[in-house]
């Protein structure tokens, strides 16, 4: 059995750092990980395509800078962007493409696939590594799910994700939207992890061994919320467990220890706030922004993410935390 | 002297039938035709039974009547590129509810006044009517150097034309708050929330400013929910906030429930917007006659 093993440190790795990479700080760690053999480097604001904004934080240079950086240096893995439609365009991928990448991951709420239809044909008239991410996936029924990737199949993905956004799911929840996604489609399916319940790993190895043959890591577990699951770790598990990811182990240590850990402003852990994005089931790209209204509306951060998560808010509505910290405040 | 200005209605849908609840209000104008192109359509029995003229012919009915000077076209873009210069020779003014934007934008809290000659005008977009009042607000006190709007709206007010061009949203919304928002710069965001039961529209504008006065700043917001208030009752201002150069205003849209549920406010104010224009435009051409 063998598996597509993603590397998202500089895309969803993004968020641990406040989108502040530098594309020279992209270089190093891509000049890092391109030896490795992974499938795929995903490259960008953490919100993906046009991501950089009042509404989800600047990043320190613009996606088709980073775009540029780290395609001058990878000269054996493929580079993919992500992009969100609503956030970002088809204009802005043809830049992405122009640059250099060759894969896109077209990302949805979990019950709206259909906004992607127009981005996902365009990316694979265009010959794109062409790949569906089905966000929040514990929101919704693994039945309900498969019939949201069977219309990302038919716009052209040639994978489709169930994407754990809130790090809110445990190995069977997993398990049970890979397999209903694997019954119901004829293309490949992906599972992408968060840690927040600290199931990142043992999620992903669930997912592989319910048929998922595309997962995703990040280096020394970066990533939005209590991150992502950490690659060298998912590569070695991955191996322990029998399945073939092509990729060099030691190569992905290496990388994560003397280039990725030295960038990291703080370690990634589950703090108490990570683990209630988890409990809470909200988006973890809310973490930082939680941290930063909790702090200057003087709120605590663990009830304004209980609210957020009472309130069944979704992926990039990170202005609806501003309004809650601002009532709470008035109200205290 | 006529009283009122005769109108008609391209396309009978959700977005047609709730603008003629609202039109039937419109003192200068009198909607006398709704035309589709199916002829057993829903929305074409609901005017007929509100006593219309219905035709199942289109634009084809529209410009055989001399009685008709204003129409509102509430189709789809590539129908209304068509519909334009048809309409436009005739001598018949469009009010265009569609993405095709082949006249300028209008944003009636903002710029109606500039517009009520032309021949045909723009809504623009849901989340455009929505925020572009709000970043003019801030622009004309504080001078916007780059605005970034926002909009959440329920997964069950998008219809399929909205989710199978999405991109048009962005981008044109974008354009409307650089060219009527005042915005040097601007970019747009559109969230859809699934929420059961659906969520309200609501709208964050961002804005950094060159002159944060933030007294100045919350008067001008205030004055224009008041303005707004006038064709869109469902205004309400959640947070209007200073932080150095950075202005932040959040509002929440609920529809008049004319024909759309009230949830719909992103759709509603679109429709309140159109109805506005289409009253100013007669009450301007029923002014010229006098």
């Amino acid at each position: 059995m063998s598996v597509n093993l993603v590397d998202t440190s500089l895309r969803d790795g993004m968020h641990s750092v406040s989108h502040s990479f530098t594309p020279e700080q992209m270089a190093a760690v891509a000049v890092a990980l391109d030896p490795a053999g992974l499938r795929l480097l995903e490259v960008a604001h953490g919100d993906g395509l046009g991501g950089s904004s009042f509404q989800y934080g600047f990043a320190a240079a613009s996606d088709l800078e980073y775009v540029e950086a780290v395609v001058a240096v990878a000269e054996r893995t493929e580079v993919a962007v992500l992009l969100l439609p609503g956030i970002g365009t088809i204009k802005m991928l043809a830049e992405a493409r122009r640059r250099g990448a060759g894969a896109v991951r077209v990302a949805t709420h979990c019950t709206e696939a259909d906004i992607s239809a127009q981005h996902i044909a365009w990316a694979r008239e265009q010959g794109m590594t062409t790949i569906g991410f089905l966000m929040m996936s514990h929101m919704l029924e693994p039945a309900a799910l498969a019939e949201q990737a069977a219309l990302m199949e038919s716009y052209g993905a040639e994978v489709v994700y169930a994407v754990d956004s809130a790090g809110a799911l445990v190995p069977d929840g997993a398990r049970h939207r890979v397999e209903a996604l694997r019954d119901r489609l004829s293309v490949e399916v992906g599972f992408h992890a968060h840690n927040n319940l600290g199931c990142a790993v043992g999620n992903s190895l669930a997912a592989v061994a319910a048929g998922a043959t595309w997962v995703d890591g990040s280096l020394r577990g970066l990533g939005a919320g209590a991150g992502n699951a950490a690659t060298e770790v998912l590569a070695a598990a991955l191996d322990k467990a029998g399945v073939e990811t092509g990729a060099d182990l030691f190569a992905l240590m290496d990388a994560a220890e003397d280039v990725v850990a030295p960038l990291l402003p703080r370690p990634q852990i589950i703090d108490r706030a990570s683990l209630v994005l988890g409990y809470a089931g909200v988006y973890s790209s809310f973490l930082r922004h939680t941290e930063r209204a909790a702090e200057k509306y003087g709120v605590d951060a663990r009830e304004l993410l209980v609210e957020l998560g009472r309130r069944q808010v979704v992926g990039g509505q990170e202005d609806v935390i501003i309004e809650v910290a601002a009532q709470r405040a008035l109200a205290s | 002297m006529e009283r009122r200005i005769g109108a008609a209605i391209l396309g009978p849908g959700n977005i047609g039938t709730d603008l003629l609840t609202k039109l039937r209000r419109a003192e200068a104008v009198e909607v006398r035709l709704m035309a589709g192109i199916v002829a057993d359509s829903p929305g074409l029995a609901r005017a007929a039974a509100a006593g219309l003229d219905t035709s199942a012919e289109g634009i084809t009915a529209v410009l055989g009547r001399d009685d008709i000077e204003l129409v509102f076209d509430a189709t789809a873009a590539q129908a209304h590129l068509e519909n334009a210069p048809l309409l436009a020779a005739a001598g018949k003014r469009a009010i265009d509810l569609t993405p095709a934007a082949v006249g300028p934008y209008v944003v009636p809290a903002v710029n109606l006044e500039q517009h009520l000659e032309r021949e045909n005008v723009n809504m623009v977009s849901c989340g455009g009517q929505a925020t572009i009042p709000f970043v003019h607000a801030i622009d004309r006190v504080a001078d916007v150097s780059y605005a970034e709007i926002v909009a959440t709206i329920s997964s069950a007010s998008a219809g399929p034309g909205t989710r199978q061009n999405i991109d048009h949203f962005t981008e044109t919304t974008a354009k409307g708050i650089e060219d009527v928002g005042g915005a040097d710069e601007a970019k747009a965001i559109i969230v859809l929330n699934p929420a059961d039961p659906p969520i309200l529209m609501r709208d964050t504008v961002f804005a950094r400013v060159r002159q944060p006065d933030a007294e100045e700043i919350e008067r001008s917001v205030s004055a224009m929910v008041t303005e707004l208030s006038a064709y869109v009752p469902g205004v309400r201002l959640i947070l209007c906030e200073t932080d150095g150069n950075k202005v932040t205003v959040m509002v929440e849209i609920e529809g008049a429930g004319d024909f759309l549920p009230t949830y719909a406010g992103n759709l509603d104010i679109m429709t309140a917007a159109a109805a506005r224009v289409g009253q100013g435009m007669a009450e301007h051409m029923l002014g010229a006659r006098a």
